[in-house]
């Protein structure tokens, strides 16, 4: 898709400049000129309002970090002070706050984007891999800035998930001690993690450039699931088709945010991180951030030793692989589907998997929430399985034994198909057509 | 000319091993201190000294936490009935089987001094609850007997017992973490 570069400077200082640095024909060629399939619906505006909410978080999060201290005895009243004293303060931190789980909304929509129309499939695995990359970052940097503000919850997630590493055989134990750097989660602990929530985040940011970087050497996928065959007939250039969609999803999705932000800023956190964190009583409920749940009824559904007749996998490390094993099994998603279509909209029975996948992953976060009791125990190992059961066997048997639908020949092909069937008017491969305009 | 062709050969095989060996050693000893300030500090490790505890102010029955090295530890005062409950167990059928006797100090069986971070996921458990009249862990379902052994749920060991020693009979010292 990259093709050859068509940028002809207009100005004398333009053509100097592209002769030392050609970052004006990057951004051309990138942004301005790039083809897109002219067929992608408002699923594909989520990369946009992504990269959108990666840069609103390190500016509300820069700006927070000028009035936060990090040391146990001030986060919390620091935190206080900005929601109290500073200008605007509880605006920043609430659209810090919400932002991130905006951020996971949006991140979600992105990679059951990619799971439905089959993205994933060569020859883009490194892109997928990447973002799967990107997903863990975000992760241990949101989990990070929960502990910030030194709450109930952010004491007791940071000592439960912080836990989870001596589970490792041996060296488990030591390796939580130079975590916490100290024997417990401590100050040192939340002087780290600050340092680390502000960093994380630039890497990211590193990460995102490779992802797009991947992204522009492959091009996109699209609905169809088929390559462009004809740049002229299947795509449209960025500027302005995808430009102003991007844009326009931008847009809705921060009315959403500022929606949260602004009428129910609480409504997505605890409580009980309103009290100052104290090591010597475990709230009654430790719940994680919605945006966790899933992993956190996986991790609890393993309640029992796994008998491998060589050795015994005791229970609490077989909850920690478990929960590192849903995420991981992610990365491996190209060589377990083995479908030759992309889209689902052409694979009837996926179809149907998908959305009993898409099911299972919210019973997953519902039992997360809830207290570790029966039923709602092996309520969380059933859907555990079935959680795996997706990406190890349904995935790698329905490629094999699935019809799938006759594909368009092009894309092209697919939207004049489209537009017949609307009953619209006639339009000619060649005449340039409009991009579709319904999501 | 062969010949001076060898002899830079050697050279430069000699300054290629040579930096190589340099630039391996070198990182090894540069990654070394950055690995090595994560973990506790001198001003932690001092703070980690042994502590003192008066026991004469806990009722029959009635527990206590305290803090130390950051993290806390139950000090139980335990009923005649508690006691033989635990005394009682077969241990065969535990998890992590451990007598109670091994548990406590000779002559002191009433006092049971653990740990009371759950060792599941650290929670701190709440005494006097769950199936066994031990503690119930609320995070993810531990239930531990009354001598503080794990008996049901995800954890996988019983309340680790700390080093400690009678000072007195109404005294004791903490000197240590449960040896792992
Ligand atoms: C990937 C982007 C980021 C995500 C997902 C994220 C997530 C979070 C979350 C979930 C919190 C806890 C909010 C609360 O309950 O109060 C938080 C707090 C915080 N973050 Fe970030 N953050 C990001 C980027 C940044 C950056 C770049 C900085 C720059 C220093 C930053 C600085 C802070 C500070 C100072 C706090 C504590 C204040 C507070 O709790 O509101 N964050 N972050
Ligand atoms: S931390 Fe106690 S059961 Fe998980």
């Amino acid at each position: 898709m990259q093709g050859h570069s068509h940028y002809v400077p207009k100005t004398g200082i333009g053509k100097w400049f592209d002769a030392r640095l050609p970052l004006p024909r990057l951004v051309y060629d990138s942004f301005i000129a790039y083809p897109v399939p002219k067929n992608l619906n408002y699923f594909w505006t989520f990369g946009g309002i992504l990269s959108v909410m990666l840069v609103a978080q390190i500016i509300t999060g820069v700006v927070l970090a000028m009035h936060y201290t990090a040391h146990v005895d001030l986060a919390f009243n620091s935190i206080e002070k900005i929601m109290r004293d500073v200008n605007y303060g509880w605006m920043i931190r609430y659209l810090h706050a919400n932002g991130a789980s905006m951020f996971f909304v949006a991140v979600y929509v992105h990679m059951l984007r990619g799971l439905y129309y089959g993205s994933y499939k060569a020859p883009r695995e490194i892109l997928w891999i990447l973002g799967v990359i990107i997903y863990l970052l975000m992760m241990a940097t949101a989990f990070m800035g929960y502990v910030l503000p030194w709450g109930q919850m952010s004491l007791w997630g940071a000592v439960v998930i912080t836990n989870l590493f001596s589970a490792i055989p041996v060296v488990g134990p030591t390796i939580v001690e130079f975590l916490w750097g100290g024997y417990s989660v401590d100050n040192p602990t939340l002087n780290r993690f600050f340092s680390l929530h502000y960093l994380l985040p630039f890497m990211i940011a590193g990460v995102v450039a490779l992802h797009v970087w991947a992204l522009h050497v492959t091009g996109q996928n699209n609905p169809t699931g088929v390559e462009v065959k004809d740049i002229k007939k299947d795509t449209v250039p960025f500027t302005p088709y995808a430009t102003i969609k991007d844009a326009f999803g931008i847009i809705c999705f921060f009315i959403l945010f500022a929606w949260f932000a602004f009428f129910q800023p609480n409504y997505l956190g605890h409580a009980v991180n309103y009290v100052p964190g104290d090591p010597l009583v475990t709230p009654a409920h430790i719940v994680p951030e919605w945006y966790f749940l899933p992993f956190y009824a996986i991790l609890r559904a393993i309640t029992f030793d796994i008998n491998l007749i060589v050795f015994v996998i005791p229970s609490k490390l077989g909850g920690v692989l478990a929960m590192f094993a849903a995420i991981a099994v992610l990365a491996f998603l190209p060589w377990l589907d083995t479908s030759k279509v992309k889209s689902t909209a052409y694979r009837p029975l996926h179809k149907q998997f998908f959305w009993a996948f898409v099911v299972v992953c919210v019973m997953l976060g519902w039992l997360g929430s809830k207290p570790a009791e029966y039923p709602y125990t092996v309520l969380s190992l059933i859907f555990t399985g079935l959680y795996f059961a997706y990406f190890l066997l349904v995935l790698p048997l329905l490629g094999l034994f699935e019809t799938p639908k006759a594909l368009p020949a092009s894309i092209a092909d697919a939207v004049l198909e489209q537009e017949r069937k609307k009953g619209g008017a006639p339009v000619t491969a060649g005449a340039n057509a409009a991009p579709q305009t319904k999501g | 000319m062969a010949s001076v062709q060898h002899a830079e050969g050697d050279r430069r095989d000699f300054l290629f091993l040579a930096t190589g060996a340099a630039a391996a050693v070198g990182g090894a000893a540069v990654v070394w201190p950055f690995i090595s300030q994560l973990a506790p500090d001198a001003a932690t490790v001092a703070a980690g000294a042994p502590v003192e505890l008066d026991l004469s102010s806990i009722a029959a029955g009635a527990q206590i936490k305290i803090l130390w090295r950051g993290k806390p530890y139950f000090v139980r005062n335990r009923t005649e009935a508690e006691i033989k409950a635990a005394q009682d167990v077969d241990i065969s059928t535990l998890r992590d089987p451990e007598t109670d006797a091994h548990r406590v100090k000779e002559g002191h069986a009433k006092w049971l001094i653990t740990a009371a971070n759950c060792t599941h996921l650290g929670c701190v458990p709440l005494g006097n609850q769950g199936d066994y009249g031990g503690w119930f862990c609320p995070c993810h379902g531990s239930h531990f007997d009354t001598s503080g052994r794990i008996r049901k749920g995800p954890a996988p060991k019983n309340l680790p017992v700390p080093q400690y020693t009678f000072v007195s009979e109404t005294r004791i010292r903490i000197t240590g973490a449960a040896a792992a």
